[in-house]
C-alpha cells in the first residue's frame, strides 16, 4: 500500500504529519514519532517576541550586574558569548536531522521584517527541509482594512521566500473575507505550501475575578468542517501544496482531508490526549479504510471529493446551505 | 633577546593567572574579594579549552573555603601536582596552619595573594599588607609585585623560583590597586613561560610526591629530641632561595628586556634620603623621587621584591652608600609591636650588616604606615615624607595620609604637589553601577590599549552600596607606559553619565583649567546652564571648562537601545577627548561593537551602530555665560536635625570626604550608632509606588515584600486627620467595629530603590482601569515634596502599640515598626524582606550574628547602616564576627544570654527580700510568650532597676549589669548559603547539635551573591555559576533533611513569595521552640539572571514547580505524638524548566550546550521529583516514624 505523498516538493513516506506543537522540544519526542510512522514533523514555532523578551532579559540581567559594585564585577560566566534565541532551536535542527530520516520543517513566528529575513536564513542554514509560517496575528486595529491584512500576508511570504531556497509554508487563518482569492495570491507570492488553519487560543473570562484566562484547549473532531469545506473549495485551484490541519483526532478525520484534497493532514491534540503512540493507530486505521475501498495509493484518492471532482459543486456552495436550512426546518 | 610583541590590557589579577593557569595541574580555589577573579578566570579557561605548558587543562577545584583549599592543594602537592591556589585576607589566615606544613616539608608551590586588610574594628575589602605580613612566619618566600606587568612577570618568576629553590612562595600585589587596575602589558608568550620551567625539575617534584612503588612518610610526630634539629635542617634552603630567584629574575630579562632586582634602587647615585617601599606605592615613589631630583634633591627608593627570605646583603648591596636617611614605608600596622614588618626588617638588617663590616655606617631610620584598607597614596605624602627626613628629629613610627590628631603620628603634606606633565590625557567618568560606564571604560581602554600605540590605565571606584551605586572611573591614556597607582586629581576630561550626580557632587574640582566637561542632561544646551549649582559653574567659569551636553537617554531610545547609554556616552568621549583621531576613534568603536555583539546578530549591531551615529548628532557645546546665574549650593548630605554623630562623621562620609576625617572623630572599638541609613536620603529611584486608598484591601502584601522597608502603614483615630495635609491619604480600616478607625500606607519615596516588588504583590485589580492595581509606579519628582509633607505627619502619629496587633497574619504585621531599614542592597533584593520581618518580629529583643556576605555588607558597611530602632529606643543588636564561624559567634552570644540570665535569677532569689517578693516571682516566673507579657516583663524590669539603683550593693549592681537578659531575648544567626552550606557548614551543624535555642535564617540565593555568584552546595543542578560554567551536576544539599536527623531541630523552608503566611508562620515557630531552629528561606538574587521585580513569581514557580516545597518540621508536634513534618505546599502543578528557564543562570547552558543542558535538566527533575516523594512521605507518616526528642 503506498502512502507517499509530496508536500512542497518534499517526499514523504506517509501524509500523516505532525503539527507545530511543544512536542518537538525533545528529539527523543521526534524520533518517536518518526518510528510510529509520521511522515513528516513542523517543530513548535519559534516566536520573535520570544527571542527579542529574552534579549531584553539578558541585556537587562548585563546591565544591572556588570561592573555593578566592587565586590562583583560580574555574575554570570560563560556570558558574553550568550546567544538567546535561536541557538536551542537551531540546535533543535540540526540534532533532529541527524536523527530521523523525515523532512523537518522548522516554524517561524515573526514580528518584523528583519525578524523574519535574519530567523528564516538561521533555519534553512542549520537545515530546515522547509519552513511554516505562523503568522499569528489578530488585526485588532480598527484603521486596519482588510486589504492591508492580506498585503501583510503576502509581503511575509514574499520576504522569506527572497531569503530562502527551502520550501515556505504559510499557515492561514479562516477569517478572511475572500479566502480563496487570498489562497490564490499567496500561493503566486511564492508560497509553496497552504495550511489550513491556525488555531487562534481564544480567551475566556473569569467573572469572579475579574481576569482573562488564557488556556490551551485541544482540538476536537468537529472542528474540521471548516477547513474541510476550503480544502475540497480549493483543492486544484490555487498552485501550492495544500495541508490539513484542526481537529485531527483519528484516521477519519485523515481520510476525510485527503479526500477534500490536502497533501499532508497534521495532527497535535490528538497526540497531547493519546500520546505520540497515536500515529501508529491512524497511520494504520488510514491503511485499514484504503484497503476495504480498495484504494492502492494515497494519490489515487486524493481530493476526490473535493469541489471540482464531485459531480454535485453545490455542496460547498450556497444552495447547500439552504437544503442544511431547510432539513433543519423539517427535523 | 626577543622582545614581546603580544600586548595586552588586563588587570593584575588576569596578569597573575595567566601565568599561574599555564604552569600548574591543579588549582585548589576559595572566592574571596579581590582575588575571587583569578580563580574564575582559571575555571573560564578550562572551560573554553586552554591549556597548561603540558597540554592539558589544569584541574579547578572549588572547596568549602580557605582551608580546605589550603588542604587540597598541600594534598595534590602531596601526590606530584604542580599546585597553585588564588586567596586574600581572611582566606590567607586560614591557610596559614598549611603553609607551615607546606613550607616544612619544603614543598614547591605558589600562592597568588592579591594582598588586602584583615578584619580588625571593622571587615575592609580593600588592600593593604596586613595579611602577607601575617603570612610571613610560615615558611613561604613572600615576593612582591607592583604593577599589574610585575604581576604577570613575577608570577613566573616565582613558580620558577619555587621548583628550584624548593621554598614555597607567596606572590603577592596589592588588591584592587593592582588586581583590579587594567593596564596595558606585555604579554609572556607560551615559549618564554615555557623556556622558564625546567622540566627536570617538574619531576624532580613528581619524584618527592608519595607513591606507593616507592613508599615513605612524610607529617611523622617528633618529639623533644629531634624536632629542633629537624626544624634547622631547611636553612641552607633559604640562604639558596634569593639568589635563586635574582637568577630566574635575570633569565627573565634574557627573555623579555625587563629586569627585576631582589631590591631595586632607583634615584640619585648620591642620594642621602631613601624611601624603602613594598608594593604598588613604589610606583608613586619613584616619579616623586624623578620630580624631586630636578630640583636637585638627593633621594631615591628601594623597592623591596623579594621580602622573605630577607637578604640583609643583596639590600644593602643595593642602597647607595652616601645615604643617612631612610623611612620605611609599611602597608600594614602590627600594634605594639617596636615597628612594623619591614621597618624591623631594615633595621635589623642594617646593625647586622654594620655589625659584620657589610655596610659601612648606620644610617638614621624611621618607619611609618601608609595606604591601609587602599588608602591614597600620592606624589605629595611621598614628598612630605622625603621633607620630614630632612628634620632635625623626624617623626619615627609616623602615618602619612590621614590625620592622626590622637597619638600625633600623621606627618604634613602638600596635598597638590605638582608633578611634571607627562603628555597623558587624564579622563574622570562618573556612572551608575548599573548603567555600564564601568564596562564601556574597560573596552575604551581596550580599543585604545590594544588598538594603538599608545598606553593606558583604568581604575574604578564604587561606593559601598549594591542599589543606585556611584561609580567613578579614572582613566589614563598617554605615550608613555602609566604607572600611577593613585587617583585622578587633575583631569582633562570629565564625564557625567548620571544628571542627579551633577547635582550633588564637587566632580569638577579634579577638572584641569581648560578641561572638557560632558554631562549626560535632560535639559538642551541653552537651558542646562541654569539648573548646575553654584559650585559647578563657578568651577565652569573660573577654570575655563568646555562644556558639552548630550541627552543620552533620548539617543539611547531612538537607537532601539532602551535605557542602555554607555556605548553613547563612550562615543562622545572619543569626540571629545582627542585621544585619537575622531573619525579613527568612532571607526574603532563600531569594530568593538561587531566584535562584541558578533554572535547576538545584526539587530544588536546596527542598533550600536545607530547609537553611535546619534551621539555625535546630539552632541552640543554649551555657549558659557559670563558669570554665575545660580545661588544654590550642594545639598547638605545630612539635615541639620541629624545627632551629632551622624552630622559629623557620617555625613562626611556620606558626602565623599570620610578621607578628612581625623583619627579622634572614630569610634575606637568599631563601635557604630544604629539607625543612619534614616539620614541618608539617596533618592536613586525615578519611580515610586503611589497607593490608591480608595482600591486598597489593606492586606499589608507589599509592605511584607519590601526590601528597603519602604512602606509603612498605620491605624489611627480619625481625629488625627483633623492636623493632617488636605491632601494626606487615608482610608476606612478594613476592620468591623472601628468606626473612627483609619488607615494610612506611606512610602518613603526618597529611600525607595523602584523595584516594583510592591506593585507584583498587589492583589487587587481595578476593574476598570486594566492593569492598575491598589498600588502603582509613578514618577517620582512630582510626588517628592507632597510625599515629604505626608511623611513628616505620618512619622508623628501615634506608633501602633505592638502588643495590640494581632501579627500572627501578614495582614497585622505591617503595622508592627520595621527596625532594618533604607539598607544599600539590590532593587529588589530577595533577601531584605526577610531579614526586616525579623526586625519587626522580635526587633526589640533581638541579637543578631551575621556572617560574612550580602547580608553583612548592606548590613554592615558604611557609612550608614540600615539596623534601626523602635520609638521606645529598643532594637536589634547587630554584630558580624567572620564568614566561617558566624554559627559559633551566635551560639557564644546565646550562651551568654543564657548565662546571665540565669545570673539574674539567682541573684533575684538572693535579694528577694529586698526587692519584693512577688516583683521577683513574676520576674522569674510570668510567661512571655504574647506581646503583652512581654511587655509586662519590661515595665518589672523598669521596676526592678529603679528598686537596684536605691541599694548599692555587689549583688544589686550585678544584677543591675544583667537585668535587661530578664527579658526573652532572641538569638538569631543570619547568613547566606555560602556561610551554611559551605564554609560555615561543620560550625552549624555542630551548633545545631548543642540544642541550644538560637534561630538560624539561611537567605538562600544558592550562589555566593556578595563575591560574583559562584557555585555553593546550595547551588542547584543544571544551573551555571562561577566554577560552574558547565552547569552544576551534583544536587543540592539538603539541609533540611540533614537538621531534621537530628531531632531536635525545628526546620522551615520558606518563600515569601509563594506563600508570605508560612514565612510569617514559620518565622514565629522557630523562634517560640526553646531548642535550635533552622529556617531555610528561598531568596532571589541578581546573581539569578531575572528580571529583579519578577522576584516574586520566580519564588511562587519554584515552590510551584516542586523545587523548593514548603515545610515546617516542629519537634514539639512529636512531643504531643503528632506527625511534626508538615508539608504547606501543593503538589507540583508545573515542570522545573518552567520555573528555572526564565532564569538567565539555566538558559546560560541552555543556549551554550543545549545538550547537556537538557540532560541535566532532566536530572534535575529527577532529583525533584524524588525529594518531592520523599517529603509527601514524611508529611503522611507518624510521629514515631521521626527522632524522639528529650
Amino acid at each position: 500500500m503506498n502512502l507517499t505523498s509530496t508536500y512542497m516538493g518534499l517526499e514523504l513516506r506517509s501524509p500523516i504529519v505532525v503539527s507545530a506543537c511543544p512536542l518537538s522540544e525533545d528529539v527523543a519526542n521526534i524520533v518517536k514519532m518518526e518510528d510510529y510512522g509520521a511522515g513528516a514533523v513542523v517543530l513548535f514555532s519559534l516566536f520573535e517576541e520570544q527571542i527579542r523578551r529574552e534579549n531584553a532579559l539578558y541585556q537587562e540581567v548585563m546591565q544591572n550586574t556588570e561592573g555593578a559594585f566592587a565586590e562583583a564585577a560580574d555574575y554570570f560566566p560563560g556570558a558574553e558569548d550568550y546567544q538567546s534565541g535561536t541557538g536551542e532551536y537551531l540546535d533543535l535542527i540540526r540534532r533532529a536531522k541527524e536523527h530521523v530520516e523525515m523532512p523537518v520543517i522548522a516554524s517561524l513566528n515573526g514580528t518584523s521584517a528583519e525578524g523574519w529575513i535574519e530567523y528564516a536564513r538561521q533555519l534553512e542554514q542549520a537545515g530546515a527541509d522547509g519552513i511554516e509560517l505562523n503568522v499569528f496575528y489578530i488585526p485588532a486595529d480598527v484603521s486596519l482594512t482588510g486589504v492591508e491584512v492580506e498585503q501583510r500576508y503576502l509581503d511575509i511570504v514574499k520576504l522569506v521566500k527572497s531569503t530562502v531556497d527551502i520550501p515556505v509554508a504559510i499557515k492561514l487563518n479562516p477569517y478572511f473575507s475572500a479566502m480563496g482569492n487570498t489562497a490564490y495570491k499567496l500561493a503566486e507570492a511564492g508560497a509553496d505550501g497552504l495550511v489550513f488553519f491556525n488555531r487562534f487560543y481564544q480567551p475566556d473570562f473569569d467573572i469572579e475575578n475579574l481576569r482573562v484566562i488564557s488556556d490551551l484547549r485541544y482540538s476536537q473532531h468537529d472542528e474540521i468542517r471548516l477547513p474541510l469545506l476550503w480544502i475540497a473549495a480549493l483543492h486544484g485551484r490555487v498552485n501550492a501544496s495544500v495541508a490539513a490541519t484542526s481537529g485531527v483526532q483519528g484516521a477519519t478525520e485523515v481520510v476525510k482531508y485527503l479526500l477534500a484534497g490536502a497533501d499532508v493532514v497534521m495532527t497535535a491534540s490528538s497526540l497531547y490526549r493519546h500520546g505520540i503512540e497515536h500515529l501508529e493507530m491512524m497511520k494504520r486505521g488510514l491503511e485499514s479504510w484504503m484497503q476495504r475501498l480498495q484504494f492502492d495509493s494515497v494519490a489515487s484518492f486524493r481530493g476526490v471529493l473535493s469541489q471540482q471532482n464531485i459531480r454535485d459543486t453545490t455542496a460547498y456552495e450556497r444552495a447547500n446551505y439552504i437544503r442544511i436550512m431547510e432539513r433543519a426546518r423539517l427535523a | 633577546m626577543t622582545r614581546e610583541l603580544n600586548v595586552t590590557t588586563i588587570d593584575g589579577n588576569e596578569a597573575a593567572a595567566y601565568v599561574a593557569y599555564r604552569v600548574n595541574e591543579v588549582c585548589a580555589i576559595y572566592p574571596i574579594t579581590p582575588s575571587s577573579t583569578m580563580a574564575e578566570l582559571a575555571d573560564e579557561w578550562v572551560v573554553k579549552g586552554v591549556e597548561n605548558l603540558w597540554g592539558k587543562q589544569p584541574d579547578v577545584v572549588e572547596m568549602q573555603s580557605e582551608g580546605g583549599a589550603a588542604g587540597a592543594v598541600h594534598g595534590a602537592l602531596q601526590a606530584g601536582a604542580l599546585t597553585t591556589t588564588f586567596t586574600a585576607s581572611q582566606g590567607l589566615m586560614l591557610m596559614l596552619p598549611n603553609m607551615y606544613k607546606i613550607a616544612g616539608e619544603l614543598t614547591s608551590t605558589v600562592f597568588h595573594v592579591a594582598a588586602r586588610s584583615l578584619a580588625a574594628q571593622a571587615l575592609s575589602i580593600f588592600g593593604d599588607h596586613s595579611d602577607v605580613m601575617a603570612a610571613r612566619t610560615t615558611g613561604f618566600a613572600l615576593l612582591s609585585s607592583a604593577s599589574v606587568q610585575e604581576a604577570h612577570d613575577l608570577a613566573l618568576v616565582a613558580q620558577a623560583a619555587c621548583l628550584k629553590a624548593r621554598v614555597p612562595f607567596l606572590h603577592f600585589f596589592d588588591g584592587f590597586r593592582t588586581s583590579h587596575e587594567v593596564n596595558k602589558i606585555a604579554l609572556l608568550s607560551n615559549e618564554h613561560i615555557r623556556s622558564m620551567i625546567d622540566d627536570e625539575l617538574v619531576y624532580a617534584h613528581r619524584k618527592r610526591a608519595l607513591n606507593p612503588d616507592n613508599p615513605f612518610i612524610r607529617g611523622t610526630a617528633q618529639n623533644p629530641d629531634v624536632y629542633f634539629q629537624a626544624r634547622e635542617t631547611v636553612n641552607p634552603y633559604y640562604a639558596a632561595a634569593p639568589g635563586i630567584v635574582q637568577d630566574a629574575m635575570d633569565q627573565l630579562a634574557q627573555l623579555t628586556g625587563r629586569h627585576y632586582r631582589l631590591f631595586d634602587y632607583h634615584g640619585a647615585e648620591d642620594a642621602e634620603r631613601v624611601l624603602v617601599i613594598m608594593g604598588s606605592g613604589s610606583h608613586t615613589v619613584r616619579e616623586t623621587v624623578d620630580a624631586l631630583m630636578t630640583r636637585g634633591e638627593k633621594v631615591g627608593v628601594l623597592t623591596v621584591r623579594l621580602y622573605r627570605p630577607f637578604s640583609v646583603k643583596d639590600f644593602v648591596q643595593a642602597l647607595p652608600g652616601t645615604v643617612t636617611h631612610i623611612a620605611v614605608l609599611d602597608r600594614t600596622k602590627e600594634v605594639g609591636a617596636t615597628g612594623e614588618p619591614l621597618y624591623q626588617d631594615v633595621v635589623t638588617g642594617l646593625v647586622e650588616a654594620v655589625n659584620s663590616g657589610l655596610f659601612s655606617r648606620l644610617p638614621r631610620v624611621i618607619g611609618g604606615r601608609y595606604g591601609l584598607s587602599s588608602k591614597e597614596f600620592t606624589p605629595g605624602m611621598v614628598a612630605g615624607i622625603f621633607s620630614e627626613l630632612t628634620a632635625q628629629q623626624p617623626k619615627n613610627h609616623f602615618t602619612i595620609g590621614i590625620n592622626d590628631d590622637v597619638s600625633g603620628t600623621s606627618l604634613v603634606y602638600d596635598v597638590d604637589f605638582p608633578l611634571p606633565d607627562q603628555g597623558m590625557t587624564q579622563a574622570l567618568f562618573y556612572g551608575l553601577g548599573a548603567d555600564g560606564t564601568v564596562g564601556a571604560n574597560k573596552n575604551s581602554i581596550k580599543i585604545i590599549g590594544e588598538g594603538t600605540d599608545l598606553y593606558a590605565q583604568g581604575y574604578f571606584v564604587y561606593d559601598s552600596k549594591k542599589s543606585g551605586a556611584q561609580t567613578v572611573s579614572h582613566l589614563r591614556f598617554g605615550p608613555e607606559p602609566i604607572n600611577k597607582p593613585y587617583l585622578i586629581r587633575e583631569a582633562d576630561f570629565i564625564a557625567c553619565h548620571q544628571y542627579a550626580f551633577v547635582q550633588k557632587i564637587d566632580m569638577l574640582a579634579q577638572a584641569k583649567p581648560g578641561a572638557t566637561f560632558l554631562l549626560n542632561s535632560h535639559l538642551a544646551a541653552d537651558q542646562v546652564w541654569n539648573d548646575l549649582p553654584a559650585p559647578t559653574q563657578r568651577a565652569i567659569l573660573e577654570k575655563g571648562l568646555r562644556f558639552f551636553v548630550i541627552d543620552a537617554a533620548r539617543v539611547a531610545q531612538s537607537a532601539g537601545m532602551g535605557t542602555r547609554i554607555n556605548t553613547i556616552m563612550q562615543t562622545c568621549f572619543f569626540a571629545l577627548s582627542g585621544v585619537l583621531p575622531r573619525d579613527e576613534a568612532i571607526g574603532k568603536i563600531k569594530q568593538a561593537i561587531e566584535k562584541t555583539y558578533a554572535r547576538k546578530g545584526d539587530e544588536a549591531i546596527s542598533k550600536n551602530f545607530r547609537a553611535v551615529d546619534a551621539a555625535l548628532d546630539y552632541l552640543h557645546e554649551v555657549p558659557i555665560p559670563a558669570a554665575e546665574s545660580n545661588a544654590r549650593e550642594f545639598p547638605l548630605a545630612v539635615p541639620d536635625s541629624a545627632p551629632d554623630f551622624v552630622r559629623n562623621v557620617t555625613g562626611v562620609m556620606i558626602a565623599g570626604r570620610g578621607d578628612d576625617l581625623p583619627v579622634s572623630a572614630l569610634p575606637v572599638d568599631g563601635t557604630y550608632p544604629v539607625g543612619t541609613t534614616r539620614w541618608e536620603k539617596r533618592n536613586i529611584a525615578d519611580q515610586v509606588p503611589l497607593w490608591d486608598p480608595a482600591l486598597c484591601i489593606q492586606c499589608g502584601n507589599c509592605s511584607f515584600v519590601c526590601p528597603h522597608s519602604v512602606i509603612r502603614a498605620k491605624f489611627f483615630h480619625m481625629d488625627y486627620l483633623q492636623q493632617a495635609p488636605a491632601s494626606f491619604p487615608s482610608s476606612h480600616i478594613i476592620a468591623r467595629g472601628f468606626p473612627e478607625t483609619r488607615y494610612s500606607l506611606q512610602i518613603y519615596t526618597e529611600d525607595c530603590t523602584g523595584c516594583r516588588l510592591c506593585v507584583e504583590a498587589c492583589p487587587v485589580v481595578d476593574p476598570k482601569v486594566r492593569g492598575r492595581k491598589a498600588i502603582n509606579m509613578a514618577r517620582k519628582l512630582p510626588l517628592l515634596e507632597q510625599s515629604r509633607e505626608h511623611l513628616g505627619f505620618f512619622e508623628k502619629l501615634p506608633v501602633n502599640d505592638r502588643s495590640k496587633v494581632e501579627y500572627s497574619r501578614v495582614q497585622g504585621a505591617q503595622f508592627l515598626e520595621p527596625l532594618f531599614e533604607f539598607s544599600g542592597a539590590c532593587a529588589g533584593c530577595g533577601e531584605t524582606p526577610y531579614v526586616r520581618l525579623l526586625s519587626q518580629l522580635f526587633g526589640d529583643r533581638l541579637i543578631v550574628a551575621n556572617a560574612t556576605g550580602c547580608s553583612s555588607i548592606y548590613g554592615g558597611n558604611l557609612p550608614t547602616t540600615p539596623w534601626t530602632t523602635n520609638s521606645e529606643g529598643k532594637g536589634p543588636a547587630w554584630s558580624n564576627s567572620l564568614f566561617e564561624d558566624n554559627a559559633e559567634f551566635g551560639l557564644g552570644m546565646r550562651v551568654t544570654v543564657d548565662n546571665h540570665t540565669a545570673l539574674a535569677r539567682s541573684l533575684l532569689v538572693k535579694l528577694r527580700a529586698q526587692l519584693g517578693p512577688d516583683l521577683v516571682d513574676d520576674l522569674s516566673q510570668a510567661p512571655q510568650v504574647y506581646e503583652s507579657e512581654i511587655r509586662l516583663q519590661r515595665e518589672r524590669i523598669a521596676t526592678l532597676k529603679s528598686r537596684l539603683q536605691q541599694m548599692d550593693t555587689p549583688d544589686s549592681k550585678s544584677l543591675l549589669s544583667v537585668a535587661d537578659n530578664l527579658v526573652r531575648r532572641s538569638v538569631w544567626l543570619v547568613g547566606g548559603d555560602g556561610w551554611a552550606y559551605d564554609i560555615g557548614s561543620g560550625g552549624l551543624d555542630h551548633v545545631m547539635s548543642l540544642g541550644r535555642n538560637v534561630n538560624i535564617l539561611v537567605m538562600d540565593t544558592e550562589v555566593y551573591s556578595n563575591t560574583g555568584g559562584q557555585m555553593s552546595k546550595a547551588t542547584p543542578t543544571a544551573a551555571t555559576a562561577k566554577f560552574a560554567a558547565a552547569g552544576k551536576r551534583v544536587g543540592k544539599k539538603d539541609l533540611a533533611l540533614q537538621a531534621i536527623s537530628y531531632g531536635n531541630v525545628y526546620v522551615a523552608q520558606i518563600a515569601m513569595g509563594a506563600n508570605p503566611q508560612q514565612t510569617l508562620l514559620a518565622l514565629r515557630e522557630a523562634e517560640a521552640y526553646e531548642g535550635p531552629s533552622l529556617v531555610l528561606a528561598y531568596s532571589h538574587c541578581i546573581a539569578h539572571g531575572i528580571n529583579m521585580h519578577q522576584g516574586l513569581t520566580q519564588q511562587k514557580l519554584a515552590v510551584a514547580s516542586g523545587y523548593w516545597p514548603l515545610v515546617r518540621y516542629n519537634p514539639v508536634l512529636r512531643n504531643e505524638g503528632k506527625n511534626p513534618f508538615v508539608l504547606d505546599s501543593t503538589r507540583p502543578t508545573i515542570k522545573l524548566k518552567d520555573y528555572a528557564y526564565n532564569e538567565l543562570r539555566y538558559r546560560i547552558l541552555l543556549r551554550s550546550n543545549p545538550g547537556e543542558a537538557g540532560k541535566l535538566m532532566q536530572l534535575a527533575q529527577e532529583m525533584v521529583d524524588l525529594r518531592w516523594r520523599t517529603y509527601e512521605e514524611m508529611a503522611s507518616q507518624t510521629a514515631r516514624d521521626f527522632q524522639p526528642v528529650a
